[in-house]
């Protein structure tokens, strides 16, 4: 087991979002969470990756997994448009967690962010400053720095809000990449019902009622 | 032309200027790059107004200017830049109001001490003559902390200002940033005021950035040719105040030599840009 949340309580702001949450993720499994604004999915999130404080409960983390080891890819980010950053540069930075005080990277660091990028096929944008990048290719970028700072767990967060049709479907084969080649567990907040279809294992239904929360085993035929 | 450099060379304080000011405008540069990035322009702007209020009060109490000044802005720069990150006042509007009370109060005790006081005016509008020695070992000490810290923690710096949450959830520990870049844009500016003035310090701080933006897409080399545009312009400024006939004064000069520097890069990135497209 990677992960295993035990009678989690969150709150956001004053008003608390989540009660006693329980479910654990395995080892390369899809766990989607699902549910309304306000119901408490990127504080859950937020949880998770170690920056908040649970009211009540724990996050158990397994098999060798960190708080630092856990790769995130944020929600669309605004007003950051004109940023002079190369692809290659962005996805390096994914591998800070790991990297200590070293103030440079080895050949195998970079070797292993090069093949993020080619597992999410975009070698050829490595040196493409990335405010030139479409929406669909900033955020393959932004998944594979997060495949740099994980072995075993992502969490993303509406990944494929905002991108066309076909940003979406090239989005989603990058995750079963992932998942299939690589074996990295995904738990993945979404809106779109297409995703959960595609991908989850196991669905988490969170509601603006912090008490109702739902986890049902997905059965593929 | 060589000679009157040559002759001017020759004067103690034309060399505290010069080497006081490339290191100022480096390490201005270089803190430059992740506030531009951050949304943080202004804030230089707003720290040397404080500074301006916090000189004026040790002026009147009599005490040592830097000793109230230094303090005074690291705290200021903390809270300005945490301040907004926390979002319960947004960061242009703290600035706002910060610097124009401490402006305004510098001003009331200048009055109430006895009129306007030439020490003060410099430090409104830059006497870049007055640096002395001891403000060069300053420099020196500033510089010497900046640039190490910044070549080691390059990649941090990096992450931190294109993504903070991210950044945090890999483990930087980000409270000690901005802890960091507060104390040193505090010192950058309590020195830099002595060059440009309390008016126009903002220019050494966000127009290298701006600048390097329009010709460069990758950090790296923005960082760099920002540092490099940083300096040259200095230089330029300086060497043209000095040389013009009946001189001039040297703040504006460099903020006028960077102004023209940016007009360059972005007409050359534009240039560039079009070329990409035509092709």
């Amino acid at each position: 087991m990677l992960l295993e949340v035990r009678s989690l309580c969150l709150s956001y702001g004053k008003r608390e979002v989540v009660h006693n949450l329980s479910f654990t993720v395995d080892k390369g499994e899809c766990l989607c969470v699902v549910g309304g604004n306000g119901s408490g999915k990127s504080t859950l999130l937020r949880t998770l990756l170690g920056l908040q404080k649970a009211t009540c409960g724990e996050v158990v983390l397994g098999e060798g997994l960190s708080h630092k080891g856990i790769g995130y890819l944020p929600q669309a980010m605004a007003a950051q448009a004109d940023f002079p950053a190369l692809a290659r540069e962005v996805i390096r930075s994914g591998l800070l967690g790991s990297k200590g005080l070293r103030p440079w990277y080895t050949n195998a660091e970079r070797q292993y962010a090069d093949n993020a990028a080619e597992v999410m096929r975009i070698t050829n944008l490595l040196n493409r400053p990335f405010r030139d990048l479409s929406g669909g290719q900033q955020r393959r970028v932004l998944l594979a720095r997060a495949f740099c700072a994980t072995r075993s767990l992502l969490l993303l967060d509406e990944p494929a809000a905002g991108l066309d049709a076909a940003s979406a479907e090239e989005l989603s084969l990058c995750l079963e990449r992932i998942r299939k080649e690589e074996g990295v567990a995904i738990l993945l907040v979404t809106h779109d019902p297409a995703d959960v279809l595609r991908h989850a294992d196991r669905i988490l239904t969170l509601s603006t009622d912090s008490t109702l929360w739902d986890i049902e085993e997905v059965v593929r035929t | 032309m060589m000679d009157s450099l040559l002759s001017y060379w020759e004067i103690p304080l034309f060399r505290y200027a010069l080497f006081g000011g490339v290191l100022v405008a480096l390490c201005a540069a270089l803190l430059g790059t992740t506030l531009v990035l951050r949304r943080f322009s202004m804030i230089g702007d707003g720290l040397s107004h404080i500074g301006f209020g916090a000189l004026a009060a040790a002026s009147v109490a009599n005490v040592l200017p830097m000793a109230v000044a230094i303090p005074v802005m690291i705290a200021a720069a903390f809270l300005l830049l945490r301040g907004s990150a926390q979002g319960k006042l947004r960061g242009d509007a703290a600035v706002a109001l910060m610097s124009t009370t401490c402006l305004a109060a510098g001003m009331i005790l200048t009055y109430l001490g006895g009129g306007t006081n030439v020490d003060l005016m410099n430090y409104l509008f830059g006497s870049i003559f007055s640096l002395s020695q001891k403000d060069l070992w300053l420099a020196i000490a500033l510089a010497s902390l900046v640039l190490p810290c910044y070549g080691l923690l390059y990649h941090r710096i990096f992450a931190v200002t294109f993504d903070e949450p991210f950044a945090r959830a890999t483990g930087v520990q980000a409270g000690a940033f901005q802890f960091a870049t507060a104390v040193f844009t505090a010192l950058t500016i309590v020195l830099g005021m002595r060059l440009t003035g309390t008016l126009l310090i903002s220019c050494l701080l966000v127009f290298p950035t701006l600048s390097a933006m329009r010709i460069n897409g990758s950090f790296f080399g923005v960082t760099l040719i920002s540092a490099a545009i940083g300096v040259g312009c200095f230089l330029l400024g300086f060497v043209l105040a000095c040389l013009y006939p009946g001189g001039l004064p040297a703040g504006a000069s460099i903020v006028a030599v960077n102004a023209a520097a940016f007009s360059i890069c972005a007409g050359a990135g534009e240039i560039v840009r079009r070329r990409r497209a035509h092709h």
